[in-house]
């Protein structure tokens, strides 16, 4: 089975988000990157259990800079066979999506997994942009992903509870918690990343649908009142008269 | 005009109808878009809200995303919608992005609130920590509302139904199984909200989580730790890499306020938190703070939160 893996890179969840230029762009001052953890944990590791079971292939892709390739780097220390960059700045979801689909289309692949959504922006788009430029079924928020044939047998999220799905190849599938167990890298895969192939490939021309106008900081939270474990009438109160949310 | 998809399978729901009055408050006609088999005498209260008309096909039971496109594009295009409004839940996550490249309209993922002046749509970005505005670029666009940002309000009486069908060709994905726990409040959607971490010791614990959030009416949520050891399933994890919440009330119990944990809490309208150490980082998030014991303080919040229901009848 064919499988490729988008995976994004997001800033190091412990990161100070700060911006830059007037509030338009985000401050990379000191930011970590690293590979968005639904792509990682999830959606790469299950392509790599799948291929390990079954034989094929494990290609990731990216839309990014030259900058970017320590992420991809670290994906292909965790098992991955190929790396596809596409060199671009991902304007936007849309623009991403389009540049993986037409590298996709031409390139013949089984199953195109996603992240459930990347901890940056959490958008939860480019899975479902992929599959409909493409033309494919696309099976949102799989937390099990099983492989007989052509035919995927997935279970899945859906609005109060779990659901099992059967759907044919080729396929779209956003990976969400419960479908495998991060890796850790270990030195022979880091060793083994270095001479991987990445190939880098020109971006298509695709219009940008939307933009970010500018960014700003929650507002401050007031100081918190302290209340006594002995006087839960008055947190009672306080949340009924002051806070009106009960 | 304004296409609003509203998903009717489990009857309708608070989603509903925040998203039929923000379609309303965008200031033009609005018009339901909606499948399956929900009652005609159901789908006409939408006109509370500010529909003026629902359209529903019958034949599509809404499991697969591809057909639900299809379908929600044909009425877009055949009313001439400038902008299609879904809630940003399970389904409007499958359907929206593949409508936006299906009419190749920009995409407003998550929006928060009624556009600026300019257009501009507030959004969360980077797991709730920040704010951006997104500008649509596209003639038609289509926004994403995430639950719990607006007040549902009545606004007009029972509108029309319009039956339709035959638009959104066959479904590829087929269902084997549904499991649906009864009695659950789904958590995106909650308004009261009980927490708790690794502070409770183990599962055995949870009884009295469980009764605070029945006696407030409130779904339950956990830590990251807590799903991870199997404490508690997975889908009550909220955090950066699990559930992002913003009820009105969010109490955590026992769960320290890692930077990933507030991440997805932090755009909670009320924070109570109860913990034994005063430094945990919780309590500067929090609106309310209680320093203690849960095993104390929890069964003594149960019991004035009854004595106050209590009065209240
Ligand atoms: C990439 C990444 C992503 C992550 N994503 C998430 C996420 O999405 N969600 C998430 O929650 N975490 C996430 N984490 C983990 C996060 O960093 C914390 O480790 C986690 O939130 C801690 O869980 P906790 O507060 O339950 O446990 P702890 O940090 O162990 O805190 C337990 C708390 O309970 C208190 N306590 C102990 N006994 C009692 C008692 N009897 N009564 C009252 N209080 C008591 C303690 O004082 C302490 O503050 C992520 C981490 C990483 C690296």
């Amino acid at each position: 089975m064919k499988i490729l893996v988008c995976i994004s890179k997001s800033p190091d969840t412990t990161s100070k988000i700060a911006f830059t230029d007037g509030n338009t762009k985000f401050d990379e001052n000191g930011v970590q990157y690293i590979v968005n953890p639904y792509d990682e944990w999830y959606a790469l590791v299950r392509a790599l259990e799948i291929k390990e079971a079954g034989g094929g292939q494990v290609t990731i892709i990216t839309v990014g800079n030259a900058a970017d390739e320590a992420v991809i780097r670290k994906a292909l220390a965790i098992g991955a066979d190929e790396a596809v960059r596409i060199d671009a700045d991902p304007k936007d979801a849309h623009y991403t999506a389009m540049q993986i689909a037409n590298y996709a289309k031409s390139n013949g692949f089984d199953l195109v997994l996603t992240g459930k959504e990347t901890i940056n922006y959490n958008g939860s788009q480019v899975g479902g942009m992929i599959a409909e430029a493409m033309d494919l079924p696309f099976v949102s928020l799989a937390t099990k992903l099983d492989v007989n044939g052509s035919t995927l047998t997935l279970e899945r999220e859906i609005v109060g509870g779990v659901q099992v799905v059967e759907v044919s190849t080729p396929a779209v599938v956003s990976c969400a918690k419960g479908m495998a167990e991060q890796r850790i890298p270990n030195m022979r895969g880091i060793m083994a990343a270095r001479t991987k192939p990445l190939q880098v490939v020109a971006p298509v021309a695709v219009e940008e649908l939307t933009s970010f106008v500018s960014y700003a900081m929650p507002n401050a939270k007031s100081a918190v009142k302290m209340i006594s474990p002995d006087n839960m009438d008055e947190l009672v109160t306080l949340l009924h008269n002051e806070a009106k949310v009960i | 005009m304004v296409l609003v998809y509203v998903n009717s399978a489990n009857g309708l729901s608070k989603a509903a109808f925040e998203t039929v009055t923000y379609g309303k408050k965008l200031g033009d006609q609005v018009v339901v878009i909606t499948n399956g088999s929900a009652s005609s005498d159901l789908l006409s209260t939408l006109g509370e809200y500010g529909a003026s008309k629902v359209i529903v096909d019958r034949s599509v039971d809404g499991e697969d995303a591809q057909q639900l496109t299809r379908l929600v594009a044909s009425v877009a295009q055949g009313n001439g919608a400038s902008t299609i409004v879904f809630s940003h839940d399970l389904i409007g996550k499958a359907v929206a992005p593949r409508l936006s490249v299906r009419l190749n309209a920009g995409l407003v993922s998550g929006a928060v609130a009624l556009p600026e002046g300019d257009g501009s749509i507030k959004v969360n970005v980077f797991s709730g920590k920040a704010m951006g505005l997104v500008k649509v670029n596209s003639s038609t666009k289509i926004i994403s509302l995430l639950p719990n940002s607006i007040q549902p309000e009545k606004s007009g009486s029972a509108c029309a139904i319009e039956e339709t069908s035959g638009n959104a060709g066959s479904a590829a994905i087929k269902v084997i199984s549904t499991k649906k726990p009864e009695g659950e409040i789904p958590l995106p959607e909650a308004e009261l909200v009980v927490s708790a971490g690794r502070g409770l010791k183990g599962p055995e614990n949870w009884g009295m989580i469980e009764d605070l959030a029945k006696s407030l009416g409130a779904a339950t949520a956990c830590s990251r730790p807590v799903a991870d050891i199997g404490w508690r399933p997975h889908h009550e994890h909220v955090g950066q890499t699990g559930v992002a919440i913003r009820p009105n009330l969010y109490i955590a119990v026992g769960i320290s306020g890692a930077i990933q944990h507030l991440a997805g809490v932090n755009g909670s309208k009320v924070i109570v938190v109860v913990n034994t150490d005063a430094e945990a980082p919780f309590f500067k998030a929090a609106d309310y703070g209680i320093i203690g014991d849960a095993f104390e303080v929890v069964p003594k919040l149960t019991a004035a939160i009854n004595k106050f229901k209590a009065s209240q009848n």
